[in-house]
């Protein structure tokens, strides 16, 4: 059976081709790439086939699918989703049970195909703590993997394991890079989708460049796409010039809050936090959480769970050094009254070992 | 991230107790010494004298304006200016508020900025004074350009992580709060406690000054 | 037992306490004290920065009284303190500095570093390291009761001269006088005119007041060479004296390190505080003038300046007196710069000038005072020890400036006083 191609299914959709090259030019403008490439991009979607995707959820809150199909419809976001062969989604797909896993399989014999994960993989205790169709999220993972063309880690849970990884991490949560890293699964092209959950134009935006290039994109050290995550939300924020002028909000209602100050002392951790929330914003462009007048909490880092909290400043420490303290002073206390003791002894010792000097001692 | 999540948390944990301990510790080792009661008949009081050369020998002298200044005025511009960005720099402040429970209002950024200019400039004047006076060559171990270092390195990498556009913002921050972890860990056990011992020194020569009436 | 290394160690660690620690804790190397030494500003030599001095204090300290320090030199990573290293700080503890105490002045963390070579000095004589000749001048001073060899005998054809002179009776062994008066070896040897000032200005303000035979040496070769034992029987010596006659005061002549010795380390070295006051002469005579009992009559024509030693000035605390005192007869009385407590040293004090070796170095370190007087035009110098006056008048001849007179400060007032009535 032949598919499709992108182009025929989008007119079959009813999707100009007009807004489907809108769709291409903002892809582009995102992936920092010159307008003149839009109509390249347009052409090279147009041509592609319907690729099969596997989607697969583990430790996770379902969020990130929210994020996907629960933005506006209908966008041109969403249908360039319908339109790719999602084999398998828990959360969307209509098949259950044995049906679902067959799907999978099925999906899986032609091989070439694109896994995007979703949620942190527990490995402690053997992975009992979750399994689908009786398997457990690692073996379903590994077997999934091996045959992909490139796994896509959605969210932050995935990229970087997330809430269910955050201290005590009670299930052993892992990523998708560092189960690849320590051999668990096989290691194929990644890219981390981080957010909790991703901006969509995001998501979709990395799949339209993997679509037209068949390549992964440029990444950073985290394995994050540059042309999303290159930029602090600190660099990119309309607030920075009240940081650079010293103009800080010091509650959330106060006169500084009111006026759009930085939202530093606040506890915003947009200087350390890279995301394209303050670009590509949220809610069809509508605002992004500091323009709704609360600090970024730095979802899409590594560990944010475990950074402190959300409402102190960066410059704050993350640990309990207050309380850290007395028992430091009282443990320097005892230490330095066993080290004075002992030199009082000393003292002692020399006075008592002291020989009186006579004159005779000083002739030779 | 993770290097960043560490110094903010553990690192900064581990600085917090071995400075203290540190710090306590050698305190009172050297307090507990203890010196003999003076027996001889003061000609004045041997505290207020003491005291008052806790504070008086802040203040600059004639004398050594004219034997050493780029001593003195390096000296005075480095300790006021690392003392005031240690101290009213707002983040800083937050930190401090963070962990005492109270803050105090900061200075302007620009101003920070350039107090922390003229700290290294001064810093540097005095590595490079160290490095060609005769006297100080003479006198410096390694401790000395080791304590130089310590010192140095938090004001530099503070200044490129408040510039953001130098470096990450998360890298730089992360270094500079790592390298005031090392000048924690560093300060107990070298001549960084002179921070701290002055005050006794100055109360101990004042004092024994001051019973005899000389007032230096 | 003989002096040895260990005793030395030993007696580094006696002297050790709180502020010795605390100083080491405090030395940042600023480099500052060496600016404040004769010995290196006039030598330009690094090795004689006053801190430097004490550096096998510093490592004894290091290592016995630092949690560190004990670690490494139990691991044996911290090298032990050598007799070579001592005989090596011989020179710069003895001979490179007169405890005049400029370096405690100046220090900004607020180090007393003439204290510390004090102490250190303990350590160096219990370790045998002590120069020649303050080992022999230590020893006349126990055996014969003065460092120059001066005894009672000499002192008692002084009295006998001096009476002749005066026509007055010099008092000696008066038992109930207000004062006892001491007198160095150098006084009675060679400045004994200063027995008939004395003698004058007291009888003129009727002072009561007594010579004794058994303390008449005020100076103390034990706290140069720096050992506190035989400091503390020299010292013990003044003291039977003084609490047999009864004394009220106990008056420390023309002598900085007399004066020191007695009035603020004596009571520490025999463990006890006296039952009487001690006071420098000059102490005295300005209390007189301020009672109006000490009189003069004519002024000194001549322009002079003062010289303050160092143990008086900044480790002694008498500063404002000698002034008040020259401004009662003195015309044309400049200060030299610096001038006050933080006047430079004459070269000789701390024992430096007991101690031959030395002598080329203290020769070379007067250019300092050389300097202070160029430009004063001054004729007379005056001064109210009689080592600094030593050390003037032989380092002025040594300078071609010998129009330049030194005179004790009591004497000088004695040629002012009114005619007897």
């Amino acid at each position: 059976m032949t598919r499709p191609t992108l182009a025929q299914q989008l007119a079959r959709q009813g999707i100009s081709r007009r807004a489907f090259l809108k769709f291409c030019a903002a892809t582009a403008s995102m992936m920092a790439l010159p307008p003149t490439m839009a109509p390249a991009i347009a052409e090279a979607l147009g041509k592609r086939t319907r690729p099969s995707i596997i989607w697969l959820s583990f430790q996770e809150c379902t969020g990130c699918t929210e994020s996907l199909t629960r933005s506006h419809s209908p966008t041109v976001e969403n249908l360039i989703f319908d339109l790719i062969s999602l084999d398998y989604h828990h959360t969307l797909q209509a098949a259950a049970g044995e049906a679902a896993e067959l799907a999978r399989e099925q999906a899986m014999e032609e091989g070439g195909y694109l896994v995007l994960v979703d949620g942190s993989i527990p490995v402690a205790d053997g992975g009992v703590y979750s399994t689908i169709a009786g398997m457990t999220n690692l073996d379903m993972l590994a077997h999934t993997v091996k045959d992909a063309a490139a796994v896509v880690a959605i969210g932050t849970c995935a990229a970087f394991g997330g809430i269910p990884k955050a201290d005590p991490n009670p299930t052993g949560a892992k990523s998708v890079a560092a189960l690849m890293a320590d051999g668990s699964i096989a290691s194929k092209p990644l890219i981390n989708v981080s957010g909790c959950p991703p901006i969509p134009v995001v998501i979709t935006g990395v799949l339209a460049h993997y679509l037209t290039f068949g390549t992964v994109p440029e990444l950073d050290d985290l394995g994050r796409p540059r042309a999303y995550f290159g930029d602090s939300i600190h660099d990119r924020c309309y607030r920075r010039p009240f940081y650079d002028a010293g103009k800080f909000a010091k509650t959330f209602d106060d006169e500084g809050a009111r006026k759009g100050w930085c939202l530093y002392e606040l506890g915003c951790k947009g200087p350390t936090t890279h995301n394209a929330c303050a670009t590509a914003k949220w809610n069809m462009g509508t605002s992004f959480p500091i323009e709704s007048g609360h600090g970024c909490i730095g979802c899409s880092e590594p560990d944010f769970w475990d950074a402190g909290s959300f409402y102190k400043p960066l410059s704050a420490a993350t640990g309990d050094l207050s309380g850290l303290a007395g028992g430091a002073i009282a443990a320097g206390a005892v230490a330095g009254a066993a080290a004075g003791l002992y030199a009082r002894s000393q003292k002692h010792k020399a006075a008592a070992s002291r020989e009186k000097m006579t004159v005779d001692d000083l002739k030779d | 991230m993770e290097f960043l999540n560490w110094v903010r948390g553990p690192g900064l944990e581990y600085a917090t107790v071995i400075f203290l301990v540190g710090i306590l510790m050698r305190f009172l080792e050297m307090w507990l010494i203890g010196r003999k009661p003076d027996l001889s008949r003061p000609r004045a009081s041997a505290s207020r004298a003491g005291w008052r050369a806790v504070w008086r020998r802040s203040l600059p002298s004639e004398g050594l304006m004219k034997n050493s200044p780029l001593v003195m005025i390096a000296g005075y511009v480095f300790h006021i200016g690392f003392l005031l960005v240690l101290l009213f720099y707002v983040p800083h402040i937050h930190f401090f508020k963070d962990v005492l429970g109270f803050g105090w209002s900061g200075l302007p950024t620009p101003v920070i900025n350039f107090l922390s200019i003229l700290t290294i400039a001064a810093l540097v004047a005095l590595l490079i004074h160290r490095l060609i006076d005769p006297v100080r060559r003479f006198l410096s171990t390694s401790q000395d350009y080791i304590v130089w270092a310590v010192t140095t390195l938090p004001v530099v990498t503070g200044y490129m992580a408040m510039h953001m556009d130098v470096m990450p913002y998360t890298t730089m921050l992360a270094l500079h709060i790592l390298s005031v972890e090392i000048l924690m860990v560093v300060f107990p056990f070298t001549k960084l406690m002179h921070a701290f011992t002055f005050a006794v020194s100055r109360y101990y020569n004042g004092a024994a000054m001051g019973r005899k009436g000389v007032q230096l | 037992m003989s002096p040895s290394l260990e005793r030395g160690i030993n007696a580094f660690v006696n002297q050790i306490d709180g502020p010795i620690a605390s100083y080491f804790n405090s030395c940042v190397h600023c480099g500052m004290c060496a600016h404040a030494c004769l010995f290196y500003t006039e030598t330009g030599d690094p090795k004689y920065t006053p801190i430097y001095k004490t550096e096998p204090l510093r490592r004894a300290w290091k290592q016995n009284f630092t949690f560190w320090g004990r670690l490494l030199s139990k691991l044996g990573l911290d090298k032990k303190i050598t007799d070579e290293e001592l005989a090596e700080w011989e020179t710069l503890i003895y001979d490179g500095c007169t405890l005049c105490g400029r370096c405690t002045a100046v220090c900004p963390v607020g180090n007393d570093i003439t204290y510390m070579i004090r102490k250190s000095r303990e350590a160096m004589a219990a370790s045998g390291h002590a120069p020649e000749g303050l080992k022999m001048a230590t020893t006349r001073a126990i055996e014969i009761g003065s460092p120059m060899g001066v005894t009672i005998d000499t002192l008692k054809a002084q009295i006998k001269h001096t009476e002749k002179e005066t026509g007055l009776t010099v008092p000696l062994d008066v038992q109930g006088a207000e004062y006892l008066m001491l007198l160095s070896s150098a006084e009675i040897a060679q400045f004994n005119e200063i027995i008939g000032a004395v003698t004058e200005i007291f009888d003129r303000a009727g002072v009561s007041w007594t010579l004794s035979s058994t303390a008449f040496e005020a100076t103390n070769s034990g706290i140069q060479i720096g050992s506190a034992d035989l400091a503390a029987e020299l010292v013990q010596r003044i003291v039977d004296s003084a609490e047999r006659l009864g004394v009220r005061t106990v008056i420390s002549p023309e002598c900085g390190h007399a004066y020191t010795a007695l009035r603020w380390e004596g009571p520490n070295l025999i463990g006890r505080s006296y039952s009487f006051e001690v006071k420098h002469i000059l102490e005295v005579l300005d209390e007189l003038r301020a009672d109006g009992r000490l009189q003069t009559s004519g002024r000194e024509s001549a322009r002079v300046t003062f010289h303050d030693p160092c143990q008086l000035v900044r480790r002694g605390g008498v500063v404002q007196q000698p002034r008040s005192l020259l401004n009662m007869v003195a015309d044309d009385f400049v200060e030299m710069p610096d001038a006050g407590v933080m006047n430079w040293c004459c070269g000789g004090g701390g024992g430096v000038s007991a101690n031959e070796r030395a002598n080329p170095l203290r020769a070379q370190v007067f250019s300092r005072k050389k300097r202070q007087l160029d430009g004063l035009q001054v004729e007379k110098l005056v001064t109210a020890c009689s080592n600094c006056r030593n050390m003037l008048e032989e380092g002025l001849e040594e300078n071609h400036m010998e129009d330049i007179e030194v005179v004790g400060l009591t004497e000088l007032l004695a040629e002012y006083l009114p005619e007897k009535k």
